[in-house]
């Protein structure tokens, strides 16, 4: 079993610590980021995977403080990057970071990028902003970026339009807008979604070479399981706005350990197994307003739930190999008992 | 039509159906594209493009493809909401192509469709209990109270609690919403159910339930399935036979096994190989494909997939593979076999 691999006396890329990120409803604030702690070290892919409503992308959205203003809003905790505190910088630091250390691409290619600029102008501005280089200078780094990513007739492309592409080459012009001052770090949010199958599977190749070539990290978020066993180093399993467990990416599917993840796996159909039943998952997760306190937020669900469930919170605990599980099945208090029942 | 008269329909190379619920033949389905000022009619979108299959009685048929292959607008043209524009569909043993007016009302009783979009096909101002009886409403005379029995009965059967009845469509999950949607479906208990993407609007926990419950009211009410989707794990879960579809040509036919275990054509073994699976050991060899599907208003001549086929030889361009049988019950078009 591969064991998780942390840089000694490094500072990771980006530490989270109790990330809590609420939005407003009336005039309460709801939490729809609990308490949620992960570090991303360098040059690794993490995927979040989790289902919708989960907090996934409300998360991302916290890291680049994108949050709708007024509506979403970070209610506390910290976000580190290269050990520097960025959840309170302003606007204009923010804006700085943004584009040059942390970028992000997002999952509707075509609506992230403007309709009424060209390809080449997009790309440009995000160099001029971040690199003292000339237009001209600028241009041609377009067209050596547009290359990179496989766009072909670059020197064409550069003066189109994004709806004279197709859904893949937006996607593609959309990563070169991302990397194009080699950030450190690339929060990709169902980058291949809406994409086809054959064409997902171009561009998850396009990431993982660009990953090793730039030595960049890249927080993958999915729903999709294959997506992330696929291209991932280490997996977080959200669920209710919680991390529900967290490893590298080969324990995970061969040993997961929350009941939820479980469920999960057994719910999508494989191709090389003939199954008349799939598994489910009863009921639905709990709107936001509605989110249970006290226990464990898949107790209602869960068909291992015992009284407990309902009371105690589970905290994420590690495991000897780093596999950190938030449920008290997994309790290092009831690592005994577990044991015995095997 | 002279054979919708009669009790056997006949297809036009003379064969008889038995057996079979649904015979397509050479259907062509083309969309206009109008262009210029007086909005002449320019050229066509070839959507479907020449397929022929058949679905048996309590079969499913799945068809998979990427986008704009086609796969959707077979779907609508055999449930007659698109005029084919070639072609003949054959349902139960009638001509179903040219049908029109009273006659196609009837007929399409059914036939049902299950939507993709569950938040588009309810409508907002409609009840459930409404929305659900509609199309017994439509077809047949029913007092009150055997109606809202029939409906509650419906509603159970596809996992809803009584309560449904009077809420409205917002009210629910996505989920719970294709479940109704599948009840409409239902309820006039018709033979072939024609489900267009049905979960892909769906969460991975969610589109468990769905297909379940689908597979469930196959075996209970005698359906006939065709299953339209693009994931190829899911439509090989729910299919018998699945058809494989690019650029509105139908390039492979086979059985579920057989397809994924030994896929002919190259674009299949390419579909199949860019799946990402839920396995991380599992490093399988990846046929990536170049490029992108080609627009259908000006498809490639000769084979539709030349231009990314990875084993494309030089009359490829020129000659149109049509699909034929090389094992039992394996269809393929390529000219390699």
């Amino acid at each position: 079993m591969a064991r998780l691999t942390s840089v000694q006396n490094d500072t990771p890329l980006l530490e989270i610590k109790d990330l809590q990120t609420g939005f407003k409803i009336g005039k309460k604030y709801y939490n729809a980021v609990e308490k949620v702690s992960f570090k991303v070290d360098r040059r690794r892919i993490v995927g979040i995977v989790g289902e919708s409503g989960c907090g996934k992308s409300v998360m991302s959205l916290s890291i680049m403080q994108l949050l709708p203003k007024g509506i979403g809003e970070i209610r506390g905790g910290e976000i580190k990057f290269e050990g520097r505190n960025i959840e309170k910088l302003s606007e204009r630091e923010m804006n700085k970071m943004r584009g040059k250390d942390i970028s992000m691409i997002f999952q509707e290619p075509m609506t992230a990028l403007n309709p009424v600029f060209t390809i080449g102008y997009q790309l440009e501005e995000v160099l001029l902003n971040h690199e003292n280089i000339s237009k001209k200078e600028a241009r041609l780094k377009s067209i050596a970026l547009l290359k990179s990513v496989g766009i072909p007739r670059p020197d064409k492309i550069v003066d189109e339009y994004p709806h004279q592409l197709s859904g893949g080459m937006r996607q593609r012009v959309m990563i070169s807008i991302a990397i194009a001052c080699q950030p450190k770090l690339l929060i990709a949010d169902e980058p291949t979604t809406a994409l086809d199958v054959t064409v997902q599977a171009q561009i998850l190749e396009l990431l993982k070479d660009i990953q090793e070539v730039n030595d960049m990290s890249i927080i993958m978020i999915t729903h999709d399981l294959g997506v992330v066993a696929e291209i991932c180093d280490e997996v977080i399993v959200m669920y209710a706005g919680k991390i529900v467990e967290r490893t590298d990416v080969e324990t995970l599917f061969y040993d997961p350990k929350h009941p939820y993840t479980r469920l999960l796996m057994g719910a999508i159909p494989k191709m090389d197994e003939k199954k008349e039943k799939l598994e489910t998952i009863e009921g639905l997760v709990p709107s936001i307003q509605k989110m249970p306190q006290d226990g464990c937020r898949f107790a209602n669900r869960c068909p291992k739930a015992m009284p407990e469930c309902f009371t105690i919170t589970p905290l994420l605990a590690e495991d000897e190999l780093g596999h950190e599980v938030a449920c008290i099945l997994y309790d290092n208090s009831r690592q005994v008992e577990r044991v015995g029942e095997r | 039509m002279s054979t919708t008269e009669t009790k056997q329909a006949i297809r036009q190379d003379g064969k008889v159906v038995k057996d079979t619920l649904l015979d397509i033949r050479n259907l062509k389905t083309y969309y206009p594209v109008k262009g210029g000022f007086l909005k002449r009619t320019v050229g066509h979108v070839k959507a479907v493009d020449n397929i022929s299959f058949e679905i048996k009685k309590g079969e499913t048929l799945g068809l998979v493809g990427e986008s704009g292959c086609g796969k959707s607008t077979t779907g609508r043209t055999i449930l007659r909401l698109l005029k084919p524009t070639e072609g003949q569909i054959i349902f139960d043993g009638k001509d179903i192509t040219n049908i029109t007016g009273a006659e196609l009302r009837k007929a399409r009783r059914d036939f049902q469709m299950v939507f993709q979009d569950p938040y588009a096909s309810l409508n907002p101002t409609q009840s459930v209990g409404s929305i659900i009886s509609e199309p017994i409403r439509n077809f047949e005379k029913r007092n009150k109270e055997e109606l809202k029995e029939e409906v509650l009965e419906l509603l159970s059967r596809v996992g809803l609690p009584p309560e449904a009845y009077d809420k409205y469509g917002h009210e629910f999950s996505g989920g719970q919403r294709q479940r109704i949607g599948i009840a409409r479906a239902l309820a006039l208990k018709p033979k072939l159910i024609i489900a267009d993407e049905p979960v892909s609007a769906l969460d991975v926990s969610v589109q468990s339930q769905v297909l379940n419950l689908l597979k469930e009211l196959q075996g209970e009410f005698d359906l006939t399935y065709l299953f339209i989707a693009h994931d190829l794990s899911v439509v090989k879960h729910m299919s018998d036979r699945i058809g494989v579809m690019y650029l509105g040509n139908m390039v492979e036919i086979a059985s579920n096994e057989s397809l994924y275990a030994e896929p002919l054509h190259p674009y299949t073994q390419a579909l199949i190989s860019a799946i990402p699976e839920a396995d991380p050991k599992k490093k399988k060899e990846r046929i990536v494909l170049q490029g992108d599907v080609p627009s259908p208003q000006n498809p490639p001549t000769g084979c539709a997939f030349h231009t990314r086929c990875p084993m494309a030889k030089e009359e490829c361009s020129k000659v149109k593979p049509v699909l034929k049988e090389v094992k039992p019950g394996h269809q393929v078009a390529c000219i390699l076999y």
